[in-house]
């Protein structure tokens, strides 16, 4: 990875830290929208989820789970994009590895 | 960027998914080429459906104080054009509808219309004009990913303030009221998706030259 990756990786984690210090709720910005909306009067909700997750530790399996099979696929093209550079490098004519 | 289940009026939800279901049909039409005449692209399509799964799936703080997620459309969008997130962002909306109860379906072709098509056509329409004004791949990647994150947001606000204009200040307070609690939240996050986009889209081309990224990862290169 090049040194530009890692400072923007930093950056990443810079971005994230900052607002756990300065403080706060942190609940979701889709709920302070539809709070916002329950506001409108005569609001009714007319469809109810079809399933919802039965509690906050099912919801963050989902969650994770989410993340999880995308980051293995997002990992697994950077492999393969890794193992391309490789055997290239090799056809040009480095040295191959001894077995 | 969720519109909850049933948050939208009847009418609304039907509009929307009558707006995005062209769209969609023609990412259909696009990923199919795309696997027909580019198969070293797949690996790259696959990747940039799985970068939105990640990045949405992750709430992160903000300065507000309140969480928001990136959206992670805009890597497809810079290297396939803007209409194969069409799907693929469908499918991550569909996986937290049905698994997560977050959106919903009556609400799919609203959240569809702000995070799988608005935001990737603005990644791609800054990604082309930083192209044009000659700016360098990792500060257009950047821009393009940013952008788009944050028109999504922006979006969703116009389309709530659509459904709820405020009483008093009708259609345009109402719409700065739900820019309020989404865009500035985004700020920060937008940014960090515009990073975090450039980081990945460097390791899935590989040591190669900046100029030569996106057509390798769309299957052009050698």
């Amino acid at each position: 990875m090049s040194k530009r990756s890692y400072w923007m990786l930093l950056a990443v984690a810079l971005l994230v830290i900052a607002p756990l210090l300065m403080g706060g709720e942190f609940g979701g910005a889709d709920g302070a929208a539809a709070a916002l909306v329950e506001q409108t009067e005569g609001f009714a909700t007319w469809f109810d989820p079809i399933w919802t997750p039965p509690s906050g530790e099912i919801e963050g399996m989902f969650f994770s789970l989410q993340a999880a099979l995308g980051a293995l696929v997002v990992g697994y093209a950077i492999g393969r994009a890794h193992e391309r550079g490789r055997s290239k490098d090799l056809k040009d004519g480095d040295t191959p590895p001894q077995a | 960027m969720h519109i909850m289940e049933g948050y939208l009026p009847a009418s609304h939800a039907l509009g929307w998914t009558i707006a995005a279901a062209p769209f969609v049909l023609a990412g259909t039409a696009r990923i199919r080429g795309i696997i027909r005449e580019k198969p070293e692209a797949r690996l790259t399509l696959a990747a940039s459906g799985a970068f939105a799964f990640v990045l949405s799936a992750l709430k992160i703080p903000s300065v507000t104080g309140s969480c928001s997620h990136p959206t992670g459309t805009g890597l497809g969008a810079i290297v396939f054009g803007p209409s194969v997130m069409a799907v693929l962002g469908l499918i991550v909306l569909l996986f937290q509808a049905l698994l997560l109860a977050h959106g919903g379906i009556t609400t799919l072709g609203a959240n569809t219309f702000s995070m799988a098509i608005v935001g990737p056509w603005v990644a791609f329409g800054i990604w082309k004009l930083a192209g044009r004004l000659g700016m360098p791949f990792a500060v257009a990647v950047f821009l393009a990913a940013s952008l788009g994150d944050l028109a999504t947001y922006v979006f969703t606000s116009l389309q709530l303030a659509l459904a709820y204009p405020d009483p008093v200040s009708g259609f345009v307070g109402a719409a700065a009221k739900f820019a309020g609690i989404f865009a500035i939240t985004q700020l920060p996050l937008a940014i960090a998706e515009g990073l975090l986009t450039v980081v990945v889209m460097e390791a899935l081309s590989g040591k190669i030259r900046d100029e030569d990224r996106v057509a390798t990862l769309a299957g052009e290169g050698k």
